[in-house]
This record gives structure tokens, sequence and C-alpha cells, in this order.
């Protein structure tokens, strides 16, 4: 009797959680829910949510507000407990209702199909009936080429006098929709993979440094088990404006102090060594670095020579007897449009300018702002030409840095589902009955069939099959 | 030759073609029917040669800017799918597709009075949005190979759903008998607010100066109505929208007498709405979600991050599984999964456009 008791409370569990009502429930859930999390940023400063919530509850209400939600951890909802459990529940329907479900599947594929009598066929979902006014054999052999020719591998069983003939088609697409459940399961273990044995962190490397760590917050680092340097960072821009063509670094992997790989990565291009990717991520400014001016001096007429100097060094054009000193530097210099003054736009090097002061052996000292982006600012009277190639070692690059031993299965998952979503649309299982009846002056052809799915598609099919028939038999008694 | 005299061209068949069908709605004379159709065709050729003019010259100018770049490379990253503006044009051209086709598969021209107007929608946003119609250049982030097949497949999918939801419209008008049935209620009010809002950016748009227009979607989207400071044209606007949503509330009904005298059956309606998902659904799910993820992972090492976007791109997913999950195993039918497909196209224009109007995220190149 407990037994009894124990089953039924299992099985009522079992009912419930492969139900379809969880199922709608589970997806209406997620689907409101998730809504929050778009609203409330996530993760973000207490003071910024705490003015979007102002908006809506008033400037009072508004820190009770953000501690009631702060509670229900919608500032970080997608990792909350119960966004979370929701997430489990959902596995769990998916799970479950497939095992549920899948053995009936399973039966209907392997049951092998058998012939149906004439009055059977009738009561199918779809059905045709024809009668010819000639001999069993002769429509028999018409309806089983139009099946072949649509590609049919039909069987047939004889009757006194009737033939049955039975046949379908694609009997696995029932299975599809199976595989797309186990993808999103996949998914979710690529998911938890990933979490369980990857990392995600970010390492900011100042040109020229390089790091043998990178940090997952600001007090937690992990090794990398080598080193990576940066030899420099650089941003370029589109030609006429700010707007930004590149982000580019040029990294090097060093293992026990051997340099074993080189690549400048750029976004949507990282580096990956030993299963640890580098993503071009941000960029920005060290304050307060000094670094190093380069420029390209080619006097008139000579050779490109390439000098890296301190501010305030004094350099000399080769053969000419000028000499310059850096004077003066802004990262993004422009020229305010009304007072006609030299201004600095930005912090960031965004139109990076060195002033020079020329020193030449006779006249007067002059100072020329000489324009990265605009290589002709640095061609002086005389010819020569003075190239501000950067300046170096100011700069650091942003990485995203991150390893994800389960990102694979995410893929073959999301390869599996796709092809899985394919089969599960736009192929149905088919099945096809004929009985045709009749003696060698008249026959009648009943003609029956069940789909899964694109019902109007099929009994066009059917129609066709059939029009063929007639066609065969018609145009050769004509 | 200048791709913006076709895409002229072709906006100003597609009203003309909503026209056309809407007055065919009324007067049902087939030879109407055929030229919305011709009209709907030509606007479509005339789009398909606008967007090939457009990608030679964004192909040529992104070589202008990256000549060492190969043909198949140039190809890829000139795809006029871009930014905003290109992404409603290959819309409106997606749902227009998709509009010849169920013409010519279900031989029925009644359909076009639902479909057309969201076109006809889309291009009006454009054009009152403000939205930068200039070819520009390619931010870093967008340059990736995935740029071209993620918003392809995102677009026909979202087109697919657009039909989808103007199947499921006319499927509620054609059954519902009385208007205090909740389905028709939440049709309606949807469709209405749809309408509102595109009035609202329309006033906005008349109020402002050619230089702010660029602006009204990021400054003064509702600002000349429904957030104006004047608290009167605030109040006014709103008693003028709920007095508009009663309208279409209480009149919507009235369509079904000339749509029941059309050929057009719920059956056929029905059909279409659902089929219309099982075209969407796998083109949203490979492209949009899975072809997402796998690009954000190739340039941030992230797959998902639950930005604002992607959150939303699975909200959407969710209704959609959600309306396959009631109607095949769930025995909901007619008119509760009508409400799902409206309801899931909301998502869709929400993922897609409320998303960069209202939050923002890595997608936000909706201020270009």
């Amino acid at each position: 009797m407990e037994d009894q008791e124990k089953k039924d409370i299992f099985e009522s569990i079992w009912h419930f959680l492969a139900s379809v009502k969880l199922a709608i429930f589970v997806l209406i859930t997620l689907a409101a829910s998730s809504i929050i999390g778009t609203i409330v940023e996530q993760k973000a400063e207490q003071a910024q949510n705490i003015a979007l919530l102002a908006k809506f509850f008033g400037d009072s209400a508004a820190p009770t507000v953000y501690n009631i939600f702060a509670k229900l951890g919608f500032m970080d909802m997608y990792g909350s407990w119960w966004f979370t459990s929701f997430l489990v529940i959902f596995s769990i329907n998916l799970i479950v209702c497939s095992i549920d479900r899948f053995p009936k599947t399973w039966r209907y594929i392997k049951t092998p199909q058998k012939p149906m009598s004439g009055n059977a066929i009738k009561s199918l979902p779809i059905k045709k009936e024809l009668t010819f006014k000639n001999g069993l054999d002769r429509v028999k052999d018409a309806v089983l080429n139009s099946l072949k020719a649509s590609r049919y591998h039909v069987f047939e069983a004889n009757e006194d006098n009737s033939v049955r003939l039975y046949t379908q088609k694609g009997k696995y697409a029932r299975l599809a929709v199976y595989v797309v459940h186990l993808s999103i399961i996949l998914i979710f273990v690529g998911a938890i993979i990933g979490i369980r044995f990857g990392f995600k962190g970010y390492l900011n490397l100042p040109e020229g440094s390089s790091s043998d760590v990178l940090y997952e917050s600001q007090t937690k680092s992990i090794p990398l088990g080598f080193q990576v340097k940066c030899n420099w960072y650089e941003t370029t821009y589109y030609e006429g404006g700010d707007m930004p063509k590149e982000f580019q670094s040029e990294l090097v992997v060093i293992e026990n102090g051997r340099e074993v790989l080189t690549k400048v990565i750029e976004v949507n291009d990282p580096l990956t060594y030993k299963g640890i990717t580098f993503f071009q991520s941000n960029y920005g400014m060290m304050p307060n670095a000094r670094g190093k001016f380069v420029l390209d001096i080619t006097p008139a007429g000579g050779q490109e020579k390439r000098l890296w100097l301190d501010f305030g060094a004094i350099f000399e054009i080769p053969g000419t007897g000028i000499k310059g000193r850096i004077h003066d530097f802004s990262p993004a210099l422009t020229r305010d449009r009304n007072t006609g003054r030299l201004i600095t736009y930005s912090e960031t090097m965004v139109n990076p300018a060195v002033a020079i002061e020329f020193i030449p052996p006779q006249g007067n000292n002059f100072v020329g702002w000489i324009l990265k982006r605009y290589p002709e600012t640095g061609v002086i009277p005389g010819g020569h030409s003075i190239k501000f190639a950067d300046y170096w070692g100011v700069e650091y690059t942003g990485l995203q840095v991150s390893k994800d031993p389960g990102v694979w299965m995410i893929y073959l998952a999301s390869i599996i589902m796709g092809i899985a979503l394919y089969v599960c649309f736009f192929i149905s299982s088919k099945k096809i009955w004929v009985d045709i009846t009749g003696d060698k002056k008249a026959v009648s052809v009943i003609v029956g069939g069940t789909t899964n799915r694109n019902r109007l598609n099929f009994e066009r099919e059917i129609d066709k099959i059939l029009a063929h028939v007639s066609e065969a038999i018609e145009g050769r008694s004509k | 030759m200048n791709s913006s005299v076709f895409f002229d061209i072709s906006a100003g068949a597609y009203i003309a073609a909503m026209i056309t069908y809407v007055i065919y709605l009324v007067v049902r004379n087939n030879t109407v029917s055929l030229i919305a159709s011709g009209i709907t065709i030509f606007g479509f050729v005339s789009q398909t040669a606008a967007l090939a003019i457009r990608w030679v010259h964004s192909y040529d100018f992104w070589m202008s800017s990256h000549p060492m770049s190969g043909f198949i490379e140039a190809l890829l990253r000139g795809a006029p799918l871009r930014n905003l503006y290109e992404s409603l044009i290959f819309f409106v051209w997606s749902i227009i597709l998709a509009h010849i086709i169920i013409e010519f598969k279900y031989k029925n021209r009644s359909l076009g009075a639902f479909v057309t107007p969201i076109a006809a929608m889309a291009l009006l946003f454009i054009d009152i949005s403000g939205t930068s119609k200039e070819i520009q250049p390619l931010i870093p982030a967008l340059q990736s190979n995935w740029l071209l097949f993620h918003v392809l497949l995102s677009f026909l999918g979202y087109a697919a759903f657009g039909v989808s939801f103007g199947a499921a419209a006319a499927y509620l008008i054609m059954v519902t008998e009385s208007k205090k049935e909740i389905p028709y209620i939440i049709g309606s009010v949807i469709i209405a607010i749809f309408i509102i809002v595109l009035v609202g950016m329309g006033i906005d748009f008349m109020s402002l100066s050619a230089a702010e227009r660029g602006q009204l979607i990021q400054s003064h989207f509702l600002k000349a109505s429904f957030r104006s400071a004047s608290g009167g044209i605030a109040a006014v606007s709103w008693v003028l929208a709920i007095a508009f949503v009663f309208v279409v509330w209480q009149f919507g009904l009235g369509l079904k007498k000339v749509l029941s005298s059309l050929s057009m059956t719920h059956t056929m309606l029905d059909e279409i709405e659902y089929k219309s998902i099982a075209v969407g659904f796998p083109l949203f799910t490979i492209g949009g979600l899975i072809m997402g993820a796998i690009w954000a992972n190739s340039a941030w090492g992230k797959y998902w991050t639950w930005d604002p976007k992607e959150t939303w791109s699975l909200i959407t997913w969710f209704v959609y599984a959600l309306y396959l999950h009631a109607r095949f195993v769930g025995g909901w039918r007619g008119k509760r999964v009508a409400i799902l497909s409206i309801i899931g196209f909301v998502a869709v224009i929400f993922t897609y456009l409320g998303v960069n109007l209202v939050l923002s995220g890595l997608h936000a190149y909706g201020s270009g």
C-alpha cells in the first residue's frame, strides 16, 4: 500500500515535470523576468540605479525601492539564485519531457508499417479515391511507378482480388525535436564547463611592459603560465575625422625567456596561446607617464633615420646643422574655430601632435607643430621632413583575457541545433497507404496518408502522384 | 548612379501599393488587386537595384580606406547591412519578398493590405527618425565576417515574424465575435500603440529644425507630445492617444465584414501565421542568437553577457518557443496563439529598436 502511494507521488511529480503546462509557465516566467535586468543596469554603481529608480518612484522612495530590488537580486539578476533556479527548472522540464515522450516516438519509428484495407484507409485524415476501367496489374504498376518517381520505397501485400501498397518517408525526422532539446542542454553543459574550468579577466598592459598574470578583479590575479608583452598600441582613424578605423596592439608571447609568438591583434582578431585568448578590448593613457618621442627624420634628398627622444631632448637633422628640441606635446590638437588658437580637445591620443623648436645655424628659432595623422605638417623650410611616428610608452592596451574550455561544446551544440531545427520544421514524416481492388476490367484505388506537419503540402503531393497515375493509364489507353 | 533615387522610387511604390491594397479591400475589384501586386513587384525590383548599387558603392568606400583588402573581404565589409538605416531598408525588402512569395503561393491578394503597412511604417520610421542615410565607415567592432550573415539571417527572420504578425492581426479580426474578447482587446491596443508612436514621432519631426532631426531618437523622442515640457500638451496627447486606442478597438471589427467578403479564410491566415514562424524561428535562432553569440565570442571573448540586446533577443526567442509549444503540444489554438504571434513581433521591434532607443548595449549603433 505504502509503495503504491510512493509510486503515485513519484508519478505525479514526474508528470508535472514533464508537462507542457510547466514548459509554458517557465517560458513565460523567463521571458517576463528577463525584462527587469534590461531596465535596471546590471552590476552597476548604486547611485546610478537609484537615479534611474527615482524617475519611476520619486526621489524619496527610490533608495527604499533600491534596497528591496537589491534584496530580490535585481541588481545582478541573471546570476541570482531565483533566476538560476528557473533555468534549472527549465532544463529539468526539457530533460524530463524528452525522456517521457521519447519511447512513444521511438516505438512509432520502430513499429513496421502494415498494409491497410480500403475501409481503414478511408478513416485517415487525408484520403482520395479513383476508379479505372483497366486491369489490376496495370493500375498497380502505374501507382508503383508514380510512388517510386516521388522517391518512395514501396512495400506490397497481395490479397485475393486486391493489392495493398504502403510506404513511408522521413520517419526519423520525428527525432529532430529531441535533438533540439538535447542541444539546448549541451549549451548549458558547455556554459557550466566554461564557468567551472575557465576564467574571464582583463589585463591592462602599458606599451613596452609585460605580465605573467591576468586579473579577475582588482584584488584577484590568475597566473597565465607564460608572459605576454605589449610592444605597442595604436588607434588608427578614418581620414578626415575622428572615427576610429582600428584598435591594434602588437603582443608577444614569451615562454621560458624565449619569444614564441608575435601577433598584431585587433577587434575581431584576437591572439590565442595554450587555450588562453587575448582580445583587444579598450585602451587608454597612463597618467603622468613619460614616453619616448619617435621621430623619422629625412634631410632633403637624404636617408630616413629613426630617433627615440625624451621630452626636451635636442637632436640634429643629419648633415644640415639644423637642431631641434622637443618643446611641447598635445594628445589631441586642433584649432579653436572661434579664437583660432591651438587647443587640446581630448585626453586620449585622438590627434597627437608634437611641437618642435627648430634652431637653425643662422637666423631665428621657430616652433612648428607636427601632427602624427598629417605627415605633411612635418615638412620644414629646406625640404627636410620630420615624421612624428609615435609618442611611445604612454598608452596601455586593455585586453580581455579568457579561457573557455566549454566553448567548443557550445559551437557543436549550435551546429546540431541548427540542423535539427531545419529538420524539425521542414522535413515531415509521411506515410502513404494504397488499396487497389478490382478485377481485369475495373479497379478502384483508395489512397490515404498521415503526416506530422505541412498537411496541405502533403495533400498536394498525393494529388500530384495520383495525377501521374491517371496520366500513365489514360495516356496509354487512348 | 545614385542608389537613393531607386530607394525613393521603391518607397513611393510601396506606399502606393499599400493604398491600392486597401482600396482593393473596399472595392473588391480584381484589376485593382493586380495593379497593387504590380506596383509592389515594381517597387521590389527597384529596391533590389538600389541595394545592389549601394553594395557596390560601399564596396568602393571600403576599398578606398582599406586598399589592401581582398575582393571577398571588401564584399563582406561593404554589405549594406551596417547601420540602422540599412538594416531597416533590408527589413522592408525582406518583408516585401515574403509578401510576394505568399501571394504567389496562395493566389490571394488580400493579405497585402496587412503586410504592406508594416513595410510602409518601417519606411516612415526611417524618414522621421532622421537616421543618417550616408554610407559610413565601419567601426572596428563591426569589421567581421559575421556581420553579413548575422544581420542577413536575423532580418529575414524578423520579416517572417512580421508577416506572421500581419496574418495574426487579420486572423483576430476575422474570428472575433465580440469586442469584449480579451485577445481582440490586446491585439487592437497593440496596433493602436504602434500607430500612436509613429504619429508622435511624426509630430516630433515636424516640430524640429532640420539640424535637430538627426538627434530625434536620442534627445527628442516624443518630446513634442507625450513628454512635452508643457503639461498641457502632454495631457492633451495622452487624452487623444487613449481616445485613439478606443476608436481602434471600437471600429477595428468593421474590417471583419470586408475580410469575410474576400476569398481569405481564417484557416489560411492561421496557416500563414504558423508557417511564417516556422520559417522565422530557425532563421532567428541560427542567425540572430547563435551567430550573434559566436561573433561576440570571437570579438570580446564572451558569447553571452546578458546585455540588453542579447537578453531581448532571448525574450523574443522565448515568446516564439512558447508559441510553438503552446500550439503543438499544449493544444492552444486560434486566438490564443494569434496573440502570441502579435506579442512576439512586439518583442522583435523592442529587440531591434527599443533596445537602441531606450536601453543601451554593445549594439547601440542606432546613434548613426
